[in-house]
Protein backbone atom coordinates (compact mmCIF):
# COMPACT_ATOMS: atom_id res chain seq x y z
CA UNK A 1 0.00 0.00 0.00
CA UNK A 2 1.68 3.28 -1.01
CA UNK A 3 1.24 6.66 0.64
CA UNK A 4 -1.06 8.20 -1.95
CA UNK A 5 -3.55 5.36 -1.61
CA UNK A 6 -3.73 5.60 2.14
CA UNK A 7 -4.10 9.39 1.93
CA UNK A 8 -6.95 8.82 -0.49
CA UNK A 9 -8.53 6.35 1.93
CA UNK A 10 -8.30 8.68 4.90
CA UNK A 11 -9.71 11.58 2.89
CA UNK A 12 -12.67 9.58 1.66
CA UNK A 13 -13.45 8.34 5.17
CA UNK A 14 -13.22 11.84 6.65
CA UNK A 15 -15.36 13.40 3.91
CA UNK A 16 -17.84 10.53 4.09
CA UNK A 17 -18.32 10.81 7.83
CA UNK A 18 -18.54 14.61 7.61
CA UNK A 19 -21.37 14.18 5.09
CA UNK A 20 -23.11 11.65 7.36
CA UNK A 21 -22.79 13.63 10.58
CA UNK A 22 -22.75 17.34 9.70
CA UNK A 23 -26.52 17.67 9.10
CA UNK A 24 -27.28 15.97 12.43
CA UNK A 25 -24.73 18.13 14.27
CA UNK A 26 -26.18 21.32 12.73
CA UNK A 27 -29.69 20.23 13.72
CA UNK A 28 -28.59 19.71 17.32
CA UNK A 29 -26.64 23.00 17.45
CA UNK A 30 -29.60 25.01 16.19
CA UNK A 31 -31.95 23.45 18.77
CA UNK A 32 -30.06 25.60 21.29
CA UNK A 33 -30.58 28.74 19.24
CA UNK A 34 -32.09 31.76 21.01
CA UNK A 35 -33.55 33.11 17.77
CA UNK A 36 -36.77 31.79 16.31
CA UNK A 37 -35.09 31.73 12.89
CA UNK A 38 -33.67 28.26 12.64
CA UNK A 39 -30.70 29.17 10.47
CA UNK A 40 -29.52 32.42 12.07
CA UNK A 41 -27.58 32.08 15.30
CA UNK A 42 -28.96 34.35 18.03
CA UNK A 43 -27.18 33.05 21.11
CA UNK A 44 -27.42 30.01 23.37
CA UNK A 45 -30.74 29.12 24.94
CA UNK A 46 -32.66 26.11 26.19
CA UNK A 47 -36.02 27.84 25.93
CA UNK A 48 -37.22 25.55 23.11
CA UNK A 49 -36.72 22.54 25.38
CA UNK A 50 -38.78 24.27 28.05
CA UNK A 51 -41.59 25.12 25.65
CA UNK A 52 -41.42 21.54 24.34
CA UNK A 53 -42.44 20.19 27.73
CA UNK A 54 -45.44 22.52 27.77
CA UNK A 55 -46.62 21.30 24.37
CA UNK A 56 -49.32 18.84 25.44
CA UNK A 57 -49.88 17.45 21.93
CA UNK A 58 -46.22 16.60 21.54
CA UNK A 59 -46.01 15.02 25.00
CA UNK A 60 -49.10 12.86 24.31
CA UNK A 61 -47.61 11.74 20.99
CA UNK A 62 -44.32 10.86 22.73
CA UNK A 63 -46.18 8.70 25.24
CA UNK A 64 -48.11 6.89 22.46
CA UNK A 65 -44.88 6.33 20.49
CA UNK A 66 -43.02 4.96 23.52
CA UNK A 67 -45.81 2.47 24.31
CA UNK A 68 -46.17 1.35 20.68
CA UNK A 69 -42.38 0.99 20.47
CA UNK A 70 -41.94 -1.11 23.62
CA UNK A 71 -44.91 -3.43 22.96
CA UNK A 72 -44.23 -3.91 19.24
CA UNK A 73 -40.46 -4.39 19.70
CA UNK A 74 -41.02 -7.02 22.41
CA UNK A 75 -43.54 -9.06 20.39
CA UNK A 76 -41.48 -8.60 17.21
CA UNK A 77 -38.37 -9.88 18.99
CA UNK A 78 -40.13 -13.10 20.00
CA UNK A 79 -41.63 -13.63 16.53
CA UNK A 80 -38.44 -12.58 14.74
CA UNK A 81 -36.30 -14.93 16.83
CA UNK A 82 -38.67 -17.81 16.03
CA UNK A 83 -38.51 -16.85 12.35
CA UNK A 84 -34.69 -16.79 12.49
CA UNK A 85 -34.66 -20.25 14.13
CA UNK A 86 -36.98 -21.50 11.41
CA UNK A 87 -34.78 -20.07 8.66
CA UNK A 88 -31.52 -21.50 9.99
CA UNK A 89 -32.64 -24.75 11.64
CA UNK A 90 -35.37 -26.06 9.40
CA UNK A 91 -33.84 -26.09 5.97
CA UNK A 92 -36.48 -28.27 4.40
CA UNK A 93 -40.18 -27.86 4.93
CA UNK A 94 -42.87 -27.24 2.40
CA UNK A 95 -43.53 -23.53 2.06
CA UNK A 96 -40.00 -22.53 3.09
CA UNK A 97 -39.42 -20.46 -0.05
CA UNK A 98 -42.61 -18.52 0.61
CA UNK A 99 -41.59 -18.11 4.25
CA UNK A 100 -38.13 -16.71 3.53
CA UNK A 101 -39.73 -14.49 0.88
CA UNK A 102 -42.13 -13.08 3.46
CA UNK A 103 -39.25 -12.44 5.87
CA UNK A 104 -36.97 -10.65 3.38
CA UNK A 105 -39.49 -8.74 1.26
CA UNK A 106 -40.64 -6.32 4.00
CA UNK A 107 -37.02 -5.15 4.39
CA UNK A 108 -37.11 -3.41 1.02
CA UNK A 109 -40.85 -3.03 0.39
CA UNK A 110 -41.76 0.65 -0.09
CA UNK A 111 -43.50 1.75 3.08
CA UNK A 112 -46.48 3.22 1.23
CA UNK A 113 -47.38 -0.27 -0.05
CA UNK A 114 -47.00 -1.95 3.35
CA UNK A 115 -48.97 0.82 5.03
CA UNK A 116 -51.82 0.82 2.54
CA UNK A 117 -52.15 -2.98 2.46
CA UNK A 118 -52.20 -3.26 6.26
CA UNK A 119 -54.80 -0.54 6.52
CA UNK A 120 -57.03 -2.30 3.99
CA UNK A 121 -56.63 -5.54 6.00
CA UNK A 122 -57.70 -3.80 9.21
CA UNK A 123 -60.73 -2.28 7.48
CA UNK A 124 -61.62 -5.66 5.93
CA UNK A 125 -61.62 -7.48 9.27
CA UNK A 126 -63.39 -4.57 10.97
CA UNK A 127 -60.64 -3.46 13.38
CA UNK A 128 -60.93 0.15 14.48
CA UNK A 129 -57.82 2.08 13.57
CA UNK A 130 -55.82 3.29 16.54
CA UNK A 131 -53.16 2.27 19.03
CA UNK A 132 -53.73 -1.48 18.53
CA UNK A 133 -53.51 -1.39 14.72
CA UNK A 134 -50.30 0.69 14.68
CA UNK A 135 -48.75 -1.80 17.09
CA UNK A 136 -49.76 -4.78 14.91
CA UNK A 137 -48.35 -3.03 11.82
CA UNK A 138 -45.04 -2.27 13.56
CA UNK A 139 -44.71 -5.86 14.81
CA UNK A 140 -45.11 -7.11 11.25
CA UNK A 141 -42.49 -4.75 9.84
CA UNK A 142 -39.90 -4.99 12.60
CA UNK A 143 -40.02 -8.76 13.20
CA UNK A 144 -38.37 -9.22 9.80
CA UNK A 145 -35.44 -6.98 10.80
CA UNK A 146 -35.10 -8.90 14.09
CA UNK A 147 -35.14 -12.17 12.13
CA UNK A 148 -32.25 -11.00 9.92
CA UNK A 149 -30.15 -9.81 12.88
CA UNK A 150 -30.69 -12.99 14.93
CA UNK A 151 -30.25 -15.21 11.88
CA UNK A 152 -26.79 -13.80 11.16
CA UNK A 153 -25.75 -14.79 14.70
CA UNK A 154 -27.34 -18.25 14.46
CA UNK A 155 -25.53 -19.03 11.22
CA UNK A 156 -22.13 -18.75 12.92
CA UNK A 157 -23.30 -20.63 16.01
CA UNK A 158 -21.39 -23.80 16.91
CA UNK A 159 -24.04 -26.54 16.91
CA UNK A 160 -21.77 -29.03 18.65
CA UNK A 161 -22.45 -27.18 21.94
CA UNK A 162 -26.11 -28.14 21.67
CA UNK A 163 -25.20 -31.68 20.70
CA UNK A 164 -22.93 -31.96 23.74
CA UNK A 165 -25.63 -30.65 26.10
CA UNK A 166 -28.19 -33.10 24.77
CA UNK A 167 -25.73 -35.99 24.88
CA UNK A 168 -25.23 -35.15 28.54
CA UNK A 169 -28.96 -35.56 29.04
CA UNK A 170 -30.36 -32.04 28.82
CA UNK A 171 -33.87 -31.79 27.37
CA UNK A 172 -34.23 -29.77 24.13
CA UNK A 173 -36.01 -26.95 25.93
CA UNK A 174 -33.35 -26.83 28.64
CA UNK A 175 -30.63 -26.95 25.97
CA UNK A 176 -32.22 -24.02 24.21
CA UNK A 177 -32.58 -21.97 27.38
CA UNK A 178 -29.12 -22.73 28.80
CA UNK A 179 -26.93 -23.03 25.69
CA UNK A 180 -28.52 -21.46 22.62
CA UNK A 181 -30.27 -18.49 24.19
CA UNK A 182 -27.24 -17.09 26.08
CA UNK A 183 -25.13 -17.27 22.92
CA UNK A 184 -27.64 -15.50 20.68
CA UNK A 185 -28.76 -13.09 23.40
CA UNK A 186 -26.63 -10.13 22.17
CA UNK A 187 -28.22 -10.50 18.74
CA UNK A 188 -31.68 -10.67 20.31
CA UNK A 189 -30.97 -7.53 22.34
CA UNK A 190 -29.74 -5.59 19.31
CA UNK A 191 -32.75 -6.95 17.37
CA UNK A 192 -35.05 -5.53 20.04
CA UNK A 193 -33.29 -2.16 19.89
CA UNK A 194 -33.47 -2.07 16.13
CA UNK A 195 -37.17 -2.93 16.27
CA UNK A 196 -37.76 -0.23 18.87
CA UNK A 197 -35.96 2.49 16.91
CA UNK A 198 -37.69 1.50 13.66
CA UNK A 199 -41.03 1.79 15.43
CA UNK A 200 -39.98 5.11 16.97
CA UNK A 201 -38.99 6.32 13.53
CA UNK A 202 -41.85 5.20 11.34
CA UNK A 203 -44.04 7.88 9.76
CA UNK A 204 -45.58 6.30 6.68
CA UNK A 205 -46.95 3.02 8.04
CA UNK A 206 -48.18 4.73 11.22
CA UNK A 207 -50.00 7.40 9.17
CA UNK A 208 -51.90 4.72 7.27
CA UNK A 209 -52.73 2.44 10.18
CA UNK A 210 -53.29 4.93 12.98
CA UNK A 211 -56.57 6.49 13.94
CA UNK A 212 -57.84 9.36 16.06
CA UNK A 213 -56.23 9.48 19.51
CA UNK A 214 -53.16 7.48 18.47
CA UNK A 215 -50.98 10.13 16.85
CA UNK A 216 -47.36 9.06 17.07
CA UNK A 217 -44.39 11.41 17.48
CA UNK A 218 -43.20 11.17 13.83
CA UNK A 219 -46.76 11.97 12.68
CA UNK A 220 -46.79 15.00 14.99
CA UNK A 221 -43.32 16.13 13.86
CA UNK A 222 -44.30 15.64 10.21
CA UNK A 223 -47.44 17.76 10.52
CA UNK A 224 -45.42 20.54 12.18
CA UNK A 225 -42.57 20.32 9.66
CA UNK A 226 -45.09 20.86 6.87
CA UNK A 227 -45.99 24.17 8.51
CA UNK A 228 -42.35 25.22 8.68
CA UNK A 229 -39.08 24.54 10.43
CA UNK A 230 -39.05 25.62 14.08
CA UNK A 231 -36.39 25.35 16.81
CA UNK A 232 -38.93 23.47 18.93
CA UNK A 233 -38.89 20.58 16.43
CA UNK A 234 -35.08 20.70 16.45
CA UNK A 235 -35.28 20.32 20.22
CA UNK A 236 -37.69 17.38 19.98
CA UNK A 237 -35.43 15.72 17.39
CA UNK A 238 -32.34 16.30 19.55
CA UNK A 239 -33.97 14.57 22.52
CA UNK A 240 -34.95 11.64 20.28
CA UNK A 241 -31.39 11.37 18.92
CA UNK A 242 -29.96 11.56 22.46
CA UNK A 243 -32.24 8.77 23.70
CA UNK A 244 -31.27 6.49 20.82
CA UNK A 245 -27.56 7.35 21.01
CA UNK A 246 -27.40 6.66 24.75
CA UNK A 247 -29.19 3.34 24.21
CA UNK A 248 -26.85 2.27 21.43
CA UNK A 249 -23.73 3.26 23.37
CA UNK A 250 -24.86 1.46 26.54
CA UNK A 251 -25.68 -1.65 24.51
CA UNK A 252 -22.32 -1.68 22.75
CA UNK A 253 -20.43 -1.12 26.01
CA UNK A 254 -22.36 -3.96 27.65
CA UNK A 255 -21.56 -6.10 24.64
CA UNK A 256 -17.87 -5.28 24.90
CA UNK A 257 -17.79 -6.11 28.61
CA UNK A 258 -19.57 -9.40 28.04
CA UNK A 259 -17.10 -10.22 25.27
CA UNK A 260 -14.13 -9.38 27.54
CA UNK A 261 -15.61 -11.48 30.35
CA UNK A 262 -16.07 -14.38 27.96
CA UNK A 263 -12.43 -14.19 26.88
CA UNK A 264 -11.32 -14.17 30.52
CA UNK A 265 -13.51 -17.20 31.21
CA UNK A 266 -12.08 -19.02 28.22
CA UNK A 267 -8.52 -18.29 29.30
CA UNK A 268 -9.35 -19.49 32.82
CA UNK A 269 -10.89 -22.65 31.41
CA UNK A 270 -7.84 -23.34 29.27
CA UNK A 271 -5.51 -22.91 32.23
CA UNK A 272 -7.77 -25.48 33.92
CA UNK B 1 -51.69 -24.88 7.07
CA UNK B 2 -51.14 -28.62 6.85
CA UNK B 3 -48.80 -28.14 3.91
CA UNK B 4 -46.00 -26.93 6.17
CA UNK B 5 -44.80 -30.38 7.10
CA UNK B 6 -41.39 -30.83 8.62
CA UNK B 7 -39.33 -33.23 6.66
CA UNK B 8 -36.14 -34.95 7.64
CA UNK B 9 -33.49 -32.26 7.48
CA UNK B 10 -30.60 -34.41 6.40
CA UNK B 11 -28.91 -37.77 6.31
CA UNK B 12 -26.94 -37.48 9.54
CA UNK B 13 -28.41 -37.24 13.00
CA UNK B 14 -26.47 -34.05 13.65
CA UNK B 15 -28.24 -32.28 10.82
CA UNK B 16 -31.67 -33.18 12.13
CA UNK B 17 -33.84 -30.33 13.42
CA UNK B 18 -32.52 -29.34 16.74
CA UNK B 19 -35.59 -30.14 18.82
CA UNK B 20 -36.76 -33.08 16.75
CA UNK B 21 -34.50 -35.65 18.33
CA UNK B 22 -36.57 -36.24 21.42
CA UNK B 23 -39.75 -36.13 19.40
CA UNK B 24 -40.65 -32.60 20.39
CA UNK B 25 -42.63 -32.29 17.17
CA UNK B 26 -45.12 -29.96 18.77
CA UNK B 27 -42.50 -27.39 19.75
CA UNK B 28 -40.99 -27.68 16.29
CA UNK B 29 -44.25 -26.95 14.64
CA UNK B 30 -44.92 -24.04 16.97
CA UNK B 31 -41.56 -22.45 16.12
CA UNK B 32 -42.47 -22.52 12.45
CA UNK B 33 -46.22 -21.95 12.67
CA UNK B 34 -46.37 -18.81 14.77
CA UNK B 35 -44.18 -16.51 12.61
CA UNK B 36 -45.45 -18.21 9.45
CA UNK B 37 -49.10 -17.61 10.25
CA UNK B 38 -48.36 -14.06 11.40
CA UNK B 39 -46.63 -13.17 8.14
CA UNK B 40 -49.30 -14.89 6.04
CA UNK B 41 -52.04 -12.94 7.74
CA UNK B 42 -50.31 -9.56 8.07
CA UNK B 43 -48.12 -9.54 4.98
CA UNK B 44 -49.53 -11.79 2.26
CA UNK B 45 -53.28 -11.52 2.84
CA UNK B 46 -53.14 -7.67 2.81
CA UNK B 47 -51.69 -7.76 -0.73
CA UNK B 48 -54.58 -9.90 -1.87
CA UNK B 49 -56.97 -7.38 -0.33
CA UNK B 50 -55.14 -4.51 -2.06
CA UNK B 51 -55.54 -6.33 -5.37
CA UNK B 52 -59.22 -6.98 -4.67
CA UNK B 53 -59.96 -3.37 -3.78
CA UNK B 54 -58.07 -2.09 -6.81
CA UNK B 55 -60.79 -3.85 -8.83
CA UNK B 56 -63.70 -2.25 -6.98
CA UNK B 57 -65.57 0.98 -7.59
CA UNK B 58 -64.99 4.22 -5.75
CA UNK B 59 -67.89 5.16 -3.51
CA UNK B 60 -68.62 8.06 -1.21
CA UNK B 61 -68.95 6.06 1.97
CA UNK B 62 -66.82 4.62 4.74
CA UNK B 63 -64.89 2.60 3.65
CA UNK B 64 -64.95 4.53 0.36
CA UNK B 65 -65.37 1.67 -2.09
CA UNK B 66 -68.07 -0.81 -3.07
CA UNK B 67 -66.92 -4.23 -1.96
CA UNK B 68 -66.53 -7.00 -4.50
CA UNK B 69 -66.06 -10.70 -3.81
CA UNK B 70 -67.58 -10.50 -0.36
CA UNK B 71 -67.30 -13.84 1.38
CA UNK B 72 -70.13 -12.95 3.71
CA UNK B 73 -72.64 -13.61 0.89
CA UNK B 74 -71.55 -17.22 0.67
CA UNK B 75 -70.28 -19.02 -2.38
CA UNK B 76 -73.00 -17.80 -4.76
CA UNK B 77 -72.43 -14.23 -3.69
CA UNK B 78 -68.71 -14.72 -4.19
CA UNK B 79 -69.18 -15.83 -7.78
CA UNK B 80 -71.80 -13.15 -8.44
CA UNK B 81 -69.14 -10.69 -7.38
CA UNK B 82 -66.96 -11.61 -10.33
CA UNK B 83 -69.36 -9.80 -12.62
CA UNK B 84 -68.84 -6.61 -10.65
CA UNK B 85 -65.07 -6.69 -11.00
CA UNK B 86 -63.93 -3.65 -12.85
CA UNK B 87 -60.65 -2.66 -14.35
CA UNK B 88 -61.80 0.98 -14.43
CA UNK B 89 -59.09 2.02 -11.98
CA UNK B 90 -56.38 0.57 -14.17
CA UNK B 91 -57.89 2.15 -17.29
CA UNK B 92 -57.91 5.41 -15.36
CA UNK B 93 -54.20 5.05 -14.58
CA UNK B 94 -53.35 4.60 -18.26
CA UNK B 95 -55.50 7.51 -19.36
CA UNK B 96 -54.03 10.09 -17.03
CA UNK B 97 -50.45 10.89 -18.07
CA UNK B 98 -49.75 11.99 -14.47
CA UNK B 99 -49.49 8.41 -13.23
CA UNK B 100 -47.33 7.22 -16.11
CA UNK B 101 -44.99 10.17 -15.63
CA UNK B 102 -44.85 9.53 -11.89
CA UNK B 103 -43.84 5.88 -12.42
CA UNK B 104 -41.17 6.75 -15.00
CA UNK B 105 -39.81 9.66 -12.93
CA UNK B 106 -39.65 7.52 -9.79
CA UNK B 107 -37.71 4.74 -11.50
CA UNK B 108 -35.33 7.25 -13.14
CA UNK B 109 -34.76 9.17 -9.90
CA UNK B 110 -34.22 5.96 -7.95
CA UNK B 111 -31.76 4.69 -10.59
CA UNK B 112 -29.74 7.93 -10.70
CA UNK B 113 -29.70 8.16 -6.88
CA UNK B 114 -28.56 4.54 -6.66
CA UNK B 115 -25.61 5.25 -8.96
CA UNK B 116 -24.78 8.44 -7.00
CA UNK B 117 -24.97 6.53 -3.70
CA UNK B 118 -22.62 3.91 -5.13
CA UNK B 119 -20.15 6.59 -6.24
CA UNK B 120 -20.25 8.29 -2.83
CA UNK B 121 -20.33 5.05 -0.84
CA UNK B 122 -17.62 3.08 -2.61
CA UNK B 123 -14.62 5.19 -1.51
CA UNK B 124 -15.94 5.21 2.08
CA UNK B 125 -16.36 1.43 2.13
CA UNK B 126 -12.97 0.96 0.47
CA UNK B 127 -11.26 3.28 2.94
CA UNK B 128 -12.90 1.43 5.83
CA UNK B 129 -11.87 -1.97 4.49
CA UNK B 130 -8.23 -0.85 4.18
CA UNK B 131 -8.16 0.90 7.54
CA UNK B 132 -6.11 -0.66 10.37
CA UNK B 133 -8.04 -3.63 11.78
CA UNK B 134 -8.11 -2.05 15.23
CA UNK B 135 -10.25 0.95 14.21
CA UNK B 136 -12.54 -0.93 11.78
CA UNK B 137 -15.19 -1.83 14.40
CA UNK B 138 -15.38 1.86 15.42
CA UNK B 139 -15.74 2.98 11.80
CA UNK B 140 -18.44 0.36 11.27
CA UNK B 141 -20.28 1.61 14.34
CA UNK B 142 -20.03 5.19 13.02
CA UNK B 143 -21.66 4.16 9.73
CA UNK B 144 -24.46 2.29 11.48
CA UNK B 145 -25.17 5.00 14.08
CA UNK B 146 -26.97 7.47 11.74
CA UNK B 147 -29.17 4.57 10.66
CA UNK B 148 -30.44 4.38 14.25
CA UNK B 149 -31.47 8.01 14.26
CA UNK B 150 -34.79 8.85 12.75
CA UNK B 151 -35.12 8.91 8.99
CA UNK B 152 -37.61 11.77 9.25
CA UNK B 153 -35.21 13.79 11.38
CA UNK B 154 -32.30 13.26 8.98
CA UNK B 155 -34.43 14.43 6.04
CA UNK B 156 -35.74 17.34 8.08
CA UNK B 157 -32.17 18.42 8.91
CA UNK B 158 -31.54 19.01 5.20
CA UNK B 159 -34.40 21.53 4.90
CA UNK B 160 -32.49 23.95 7.12
CA UNK B 161 -29.34 23.41 5.05
CA UNK B 162 -30.77 23.61 1.55
CA UNK B 163 -33.41 26.31 1.74
CA UNK B 164 -32.74 29.68 0.03
CA UNK B 165 -31.77 31.42 3.30
CA UNK B 166 -30.31 28.17 4.64
CA UNK B 167 -26.86 27.28 5.90
CA UNK B 168 -25.39 26.14 2.58
CA UNK B 169 -26.36 29.35 0.81
CA UNK B 170 -25.12 31.45 3.75
CA UNK B 171 -21.78 29.68 3.57
CA UNK B 172 -21.43 29.98 -0.21
CA UNK B 173 -22.51 33.66 -0.16
CA UNK B 174 -20.09 34.55 2.62
CA UNK B 175 -17.26 32.87 0.71
CA UNK B 176 -18.29 34.85 -2.38
CA UNK B 177 -18.57 31.68 -4.41
CA UNK B 178 -22.08 32.69 -5.48
CA UNK B 179 -23.76 36.09 -5.69
CA UNK B 180 -27.35 35.02 -5.15
CA UNK B 181 -28.82 32.07 -3.27
CA UNK B 182 -29.04 28.78 -5.12
CA UNK B 183 -32.50 27.29 -5.40
CA UNK B 184 -31.99 23.71 -4.28
CA UNK B 185 -34.88 22.97 -1.94
CA UNK B 186 -38.04 21.83 -3.78
CA UNK B 187 -36.12 20.60 -6.81
CA UNK B 188 -35.04 17.15 -7.98
CA UNK B 189 -31.48 17.99 -6.85
CA UNK B 190 -32.73 18.11 -3.26
CA UNK B 191 -34.35 14.68 -3.73
CA UNK B 192 -31.05 13.25 -4.98
CA UNK B 193 -29.19 14.70 -2.00
CA UNK B 194 -31.85 13.37 0.37
CA UNK B 195 -31.80 9.84 -1.05
CA UNK B 196 -27.99 9.61 -1.22
CA UNK B 197 -27.73 10.88 2.35
CA UNK B 198 -30.47 8.70 3.86
CA UNK B 199 -29.57 5.46 2.08
CA UNK B 200 -25.76 5.76 2.27
CA UNK B 201 -25.36 3.29 5.18
CA UNK B 202 -27.38 0.69 3.20
CA UNK B 203 -24.83 0.99 0.40
CA UNK B 204 -21.67 1.18 2.51
CA UNK B 205 -22.37 -1.86 4.73
CA UNK B 206 -22.69 -4.55 2.01
CA UNK B 207 -19.81 -2.96 0.05
CA UNK B 208 -17.63 -2.98 3.14
CA UNK B 209 -18.40 -6.61 3.96
CA UNK B 210 -17.37 -7.79 0.50
CA UNK B 211 -14.31 -5.50 0.28
CA UNK B 212 -13.14 -6.55 3.73
CA UNK B 213 -13.10 -10.23 2.69
CA UNK B 214 -10.99 -9.43 -0.36
CA UNK B 215 -7.44 -10.74 -0.63
CA UNK B 216 -5.27 -7.67 -1.19
CA UNK B 217 -2.23 -9.68 -2.19
CA UNK B 218 -3.98 -9.93 -5.58
CA UNK B 219 -3.54 -6.17 -5.97
CA UNK B 220 0.08 -6.41 -4.91
CA UNK B 221 0.63 -9.14 -7.48
CA UNK B 222 -1.00 -7.07 -10.22
CA UNK B 223 1.21 -4.11 -9.27
CA UNK B 224 4.34 -6.23 -9.30
CA UNK B 225 3.41 -7.40 -12.76
CA UNK B 226 3.20 -3.76 -13.93
CA UNK B 227 -0.57 -3.24 -13.84
CA UNK B 228 -1.45 0.46 -13.24
CA UNK B 229 -3.64 1.06 -10.10
CA UNK B 230 -6.70 2.16 -12.09
CA UNK B 231 -6.84 -0.90 -14.24
CA UNK B 232 -6.03 -3.12 -11.23
CA UNK B 233 -9.11 -1.60 -9.59
CA UNK B 234 -11.39 -2.32 -12.54
CA UNK B 235 -9.95 -5.76 -13.22
CA UNK B 236 -9.65 -7.07 -9.66
CA UNK B 237 -11.20 -4.99 -6.87
CA UNK B 238 -14.46 -4.03 -8.54
CA UNK B 239 -15.36 -7.50 -9.89
CA UNK B 240 -14.59 -9.06 -6.50
CA UNK B 241 -16.82 -6.54 -4.73
CA UNK B 242 -19.69 -7.17 -7.16
CA UNK B 243 -21.89 -9.11 -4.67
CA UNK B 244 -21.70 -6.11 -2.34
CA UNK B 245 -22.39 -3.70 -5.20
CA UNK B 246 -25.50 -5.66 -6.21
CA UNK B 247 -26.81 -6.02 -2.66
CA UNK B 248 -26.18 -2.32 -1.93
CA UNK B 249 -27.80 -1.13 -5.15
CA UNK B 250 -30.93 -3.22 -4.55
CA UNK B 251 -31.16 -2.05 -0.94
CA UNK B 252 -31.14 1.55 -2.18
CA UNK B 253 -33.08 1.25 -5.44
CA UNK B 254 -36.16 -0.70 -4.31
CA UNK B 255 -37.25 1.49 -1.38
CA UNK B 256 -36.20 4.66 -3.23
CA UNK B 257 -38.71 4.00 -6.05
CA UNK B 258 -41.61 4.15 -3.59
CA UNK B 259 -40.03 6.80 -1.34
CA UNK B 260 -42.50 9.27 0.19
CA UNK B 261 -40.83 11.32 2.93
CA UNK B 262 -37.89 12.61 0.85
CA UNK B 263 -39.84 13.82 -2.23
CA UNK B 264 -42.52 15.26 0.04
CA UNK B 265 -40.25 17.26 2.35
CA UNK B 266 -37.35 18.10 0.03
CA UNK B 267 -38.99 17.89 -3.39
CA UNK B 268 -41.92 20.22 -2.74
CA UNK B 269 -45.07 20.31 -4.82
CA UNK B 270 -43.34 20.62 -8.20
CA UNK B 271 -41.71 17.21 -8.15
CA UNK B 272 -43.51 14.02 -9.04
CA UNK B 273 -42.86 10.62 -7.51
CA UNK B 274 -45.18 7.64 -7.27
CA UNK B 275 -45.00 7.22 -3.49
CA UNK B 276 -46.22 10.77 -3.10
CA UNK B 277 -48.93 10.23 -5.73
CA UNK B 278 -50.19 7.16 -3.85
CA UNK B 279 -50.17 9.08 -0.58
CA UNK B 280 -52.12 12.01 -2.05
CA UNK B 281 -54.58 9.70 -3.78
CA UNK B 282 -55.23 8.05 -0.44
CA UNK B 283 -55.14 10.92 2.06
CA UNK B 284 -56.15 13.95 -0.02
CA UNK B 285 -58.53 12.44 -2.60
CA UNK B 286 -59.64 9.56 -0.36
CA UNK B 287 -59.73 7.36 -3.45
CA UNK B 288 -58.87 3.96 -2.01
CA UNK B 289 -59.44 1.87 -5.16
CA UNK B 290 -57.19 4.08 -7.30
CA UNK B 291 -54.45 4.17 -4.65
CA UNK B 292 -54.71 0.37 -4.46
CA UNK B 293 -54.30 0.16 -8.23
CA UNK B 294 -51.24 2.47 -7.98
CA UNK B 295 -49.81 0.15 -5.31
CA UNK B 296 -50.44 -2.99 -7.40
CA UNK B 297 -48.62 -1.54 -10.43
CA UNK B 298 -45.76 -0.32 -8.21
CA UNK B 299 -45.46 -3.81 -6.74
CA UNK B 300 -45.41 -5.40 -10.20
CA UNK B 301 -42.71 -2.93 -11.21
CA UNK B 302 -40.59 -3.95 -8.23
CA UNK B 303 -41.18 -7.71 -8.45
CA UNK B 304 -38.00 -8.44 -10.39
CA UNK B 305 -35.68 -6.29 -8.21
CA UNK B 306 -37.26 -7.78 -5.06
CA UNK B 307 -36.73 -11.34 -6.35
CA UNK B 308 -33.11 -10.50 -7.17
CA UNK B 309 -32.76 -9.20 -3.61
CA UNK B 310 -34.22 -12.45 -2.19
CA UNK B 311 -31.72 -14.48 -4.21
CA UNK B 312 -28.81 -12.32 -3.07
CA UNK B 313 -29.96 -12.78 0.54
CA UNK B 314 -30.31 -16.53 0.15
CA UNK B 315 -26.85 -16.75 -1.42
CA UNK B 316 -25.30 -14.69 1.38
CA UNK B 317 -26.98 -16.97 3.90
CA UNK B 318 -25.59 -20.06 2.21
CA UNK B 319 -22.08 -18.59 2.21
CA UNK B 320 -22.37 -17.68 5.88
CA UNK B 321 -22.80 -21.33 6.82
Amino acid sequence: MNATWSRFNVTSIVLGFAFLYLPIVLLIVFSFNESKLVTVWGGFSVKWYVSLFHNQGLMDATWVTARVGVISATVATVLGTLAALTLTRYTRFRGRVLFSGMVFAPLVMPEVITGLSLLLLFVAVGLDRGFFTVTLAHITLTMCFVAVVVQSRLVSFDRSLEEAAMDLGATPVKTFLQITLPVILPAIVSGWMLAFTLSLDDLVIASFTSGPGATTLPMKIYSQVRLGVTPEINAACTILIAVVAVGVIIASLANKRREAQRQLDEQAAQRG
Amino acid sequence: MSNIAISDAGPSAAAKPFLARLGAGFVNRLVIFVPYLWLLFFFLVPFIIVFKISLSQTAIAMPPYTPVLDFRDGISGFFAGFRELSFDNYTWLTQDALYFNAYVTSVVIAAISTVLTLIVGYPIAYGMARAPATIRPTLLMLVILPFWTSFLIRVYAWIGILKPEGLLNQLLLSLHIINQPLVILNTYTAIFIGIVYSYLPFMVLPLYSSLEKMDYSLIEAAKDLGCPPTSAFWKITFPLSLPGVIAGCLLVFIPAVGEFVIPDLLGGSQTLMIGKTLWNEFFANRDWPVSSAVAVILLLLLTIPIMLFQQAQARAQEQGK
